[in-house]
């Protein structure tokens, strides 16, 4: 099998453990939920005040509640196969069209902090990788083990700060406009960007000292020609390929970000269902926050299949 | 094999060579926050609970080192709890993730066979999520509870140990030296001892640096957006959430739980004595 099709095999493959895996543990979630659920959603769907021993029947019939686990669970999979995420139990709006919504806004935060990331850390990693000032270097690491120490809704939370508080210019939560997206995204990024910056300066540091790259010097191109023709190409490997493994950070970091600014995207979703118990929407959220990831992942061995010829060959 | 020993190769408990200064410090400062969380309420016993309500939100003094929160609890008291909570759990959940990981590691990369296939699913199994999904589902069947957290942790990080274990044995065992010793006749445990553990450790306890801040970082994340631990319980992320409100009144409130978060991540990353990942 050509290595392309067994790479994009392998992430079909890890797709298809994200949904297993979500599919089950929030079938274990439904079963074992304290309280009695009934209640609990009929309290969301009509206000603490309506909930009658008649209204959580309702809700217990209408959402076949009772039954044998074995059953459910094959159930529970036959429907998801079918790309039937059922309805939300709080809004008893279908799932699946309340995740399109969430989606755009959740890919719009992620797309812009892996740009802002790479606009701050690949120049800074070049420039520190370029020139041999042992200080930049130094400054370099201090700035990403202390931008790494800190996880991004401490970030986000100093942002707030100082952006929103003390200097007024950018709102501190909520969407619709562009700007209420800088803080959130500029919180995911700079943690991206701290690790961004050192993977540049590493490989960028080690194409600067190869042969060939003293070759093209030598030869009498520009230091900025030799670095476009023969510096970036080299350099964007190893960083392509590390935004993949910072994916996991991007992930986990949307799902809190986005609780702190009040963006209406999966994450967000994901943690007001999990405090609500709205199962089928922990599952939908969870499942596209998964399938999301695999989706980028994929992406990223495509670029750097495209970006490194000796990849394509061997 | 002594003799291509760099400074970054130290057998565990075994100190011999001098750790890089960065390692030091990572030390040192994991060393104070221990005695931060263990020592001082020995000496300075305040309840992490105890409410006086006379005194909300009093700046750092004499009879309240660090100030009250808006509740009236002593911030000194609540900050140890949160140290010892913290660090409690990820050293907790790094040594149970990472015995069964380099175990398994070591046999799955000795012998290839069945162990090492249906470990290696239950690694892609767990690998398939983000860490911290898996670990916040985990935490939604069994909310508040602290061994949700535990168990979702330690299930995220032995995956590392038993995949890095796992390839460093695979070409390890047939390195000149570990053929040599079995022909001789050693048994399993002298080549683990004297052939695997000493190229391992060094590799298992940057693991471990890295596996404790995720572990410090996954608890005060789902504590911020509340669906970790549950209040009145002292944790750094809630802790955060529920003195923010108050951020204009009382800034140096909120800067505790944040500067003690970052410290004890900061001493991992040090500790780690490799670039941030």
């Amino acid at each position: 099998m050509p290595p392309l099709a067994m790479s994009l095999l392998q992430r079909v493959c890890q797709a298809g453990l994200v949904a297993w895996v979500v599919g089950t543990l929030t079938f274990v979630l439904t079963r074992t939920l304290p309280g009695d659920m009934a209640y609990r959603i009929a309290a969301g769907r009509y206000g603490h005040e309506q909930v009658t021993a008649a209204a959580a029947e309702a809700v217990r019939a209408e959402l076949a509640l009772e039954g044998s686990a074995v059953q459910a669970y094959l159930q529970w999979f036959g429907d998801l196969a079918r790309g039937d995420l059922g309805r939300s139990l709080v809004s008893g709006q279908p799932v699946a069209g309340e995740l399109q919504h969430l989606l755009g806004h959740s890919a719009q935060l992620a797309g812009v902090a892996i740009v802002m990331a790479l606009l701050i850390g690949v120049p800074f990693g070049l420039a520190s990788g370029l020139s041999r000032h042992r200080l930049l270097d130094r400054l370099g690491l201090a700035l990403a083990v202390a931008m790494r120490s800190l996880p991004p809704f401490v970030i986000g939370l100093g942002l707030i700060m100082l952006f929103s508080i003390t200097l007024g210019w950018l709102p501190a939560a909520g969407s619709g406009h562009l700007t209420h997206l800088w803080l959130p995204a500029m919180a995911l990024a700079l943690g991206l960007a701290a690790v961004s910056s050192r993977v540049t300066h590493h490989a960028m540091a080690r194409v600067a000292a190869s042969p060939f790259y003293a070759f093209a010097r030598q030869k009498g191109l520009s230091a900025r020609q030799a670095l476009y023709r023969h510096g970036l190409r080299n350099v964007s490997v190893p960083v392509v390929a590390y935004l993949g493994v910072q994916l996991i950070y991007l992930m986990e970091g949307v799902v809190v970000i986005e609780s702190l600014f009040a963006w209406p995207g999966i994450g967000h979703a994901l943690v007001h269902a999990v405090v609500a118990r709205d199962v089928p929407m922990i599952q939908g959220t969870a499942l596209v926050l998964g399938l999301g990831f695999v989706l980028l992942n994929a992406l990223v061995d495509l670029a750097c299949r495209g970006l490194d010829p000796l990849r394509q060959t061997s | 094999m002594t003799t291509t020993a760099t400074h970054h190769r130290i057998p565990l408990l075994r100190l011999r060579v001098p750790l890089p200064r960065a390692r030091m410090a990572g030390a040192l400062l994991l060393a104070l926050l221990i005695a931060f969380g263990w020592l001082v309420p020995l000496w300075h016993d305040v309840s992490p609970h105890h409410q006086d309500l006379m005194h909300t939100l009093t700046p750092p003094g004499a009879e309240h080192l660090l100030g009250t929160d808006p509740l009236g609890r002593s911030m000194l008291g609540r900050l140890t709890e949160a140290v010892r909570l913290s660090l409690g759990l990820a050293l907790l959940s790094v040594a149970s993730a990472a015995v069964p990981g380099v175990v398994f590691g070591v046999i799955a990369g000795w012998r290839p066979g069945l162990v090492d296939r249906s470990l290696g699913l239950v690694a892609d199994v767990v690998l398939a999520l983000p860490g911290l999904l898996l670990v916040l589902l985990l935490a939604a069947i069994a909310p508040g509870t602290f061994w949700s957290l535990y168990v979702g942790i330690a299930l995220v990080l032995w995956v590392e140990y038993f995949r890095v274990v796992r390839t460093a044995t695979r070409t390890l065992i047939s390195a000149p030296q570990v053929q040599c010793a079995r022909m001789l006749g050693f048994g399993p445990g002298y080549i683990f001892r004297r052939h695997l553990w000493p190229e391992l450790a060094p590799e298992v306890t940057t693991l471990a640096a890295f596996g404790a801040s995720t572990a410090v970082l996954a608890v005060s994340s789902l504590g911020f957006v509340s669906i970790g631990l549950r209040p009145p319980t002292a944790e750094l992320g809630l802790m955060m959430t529920e003195l923010f409100p108050f951020y204009q009144e009382a800034p140096w409130l909120l800067a505790q739980p944040v500067i003690m978060l970052f410290l004890m991540v900061l001493s991992f990353q040090l500790l780690a004595g490799r670039e941030p990942q």
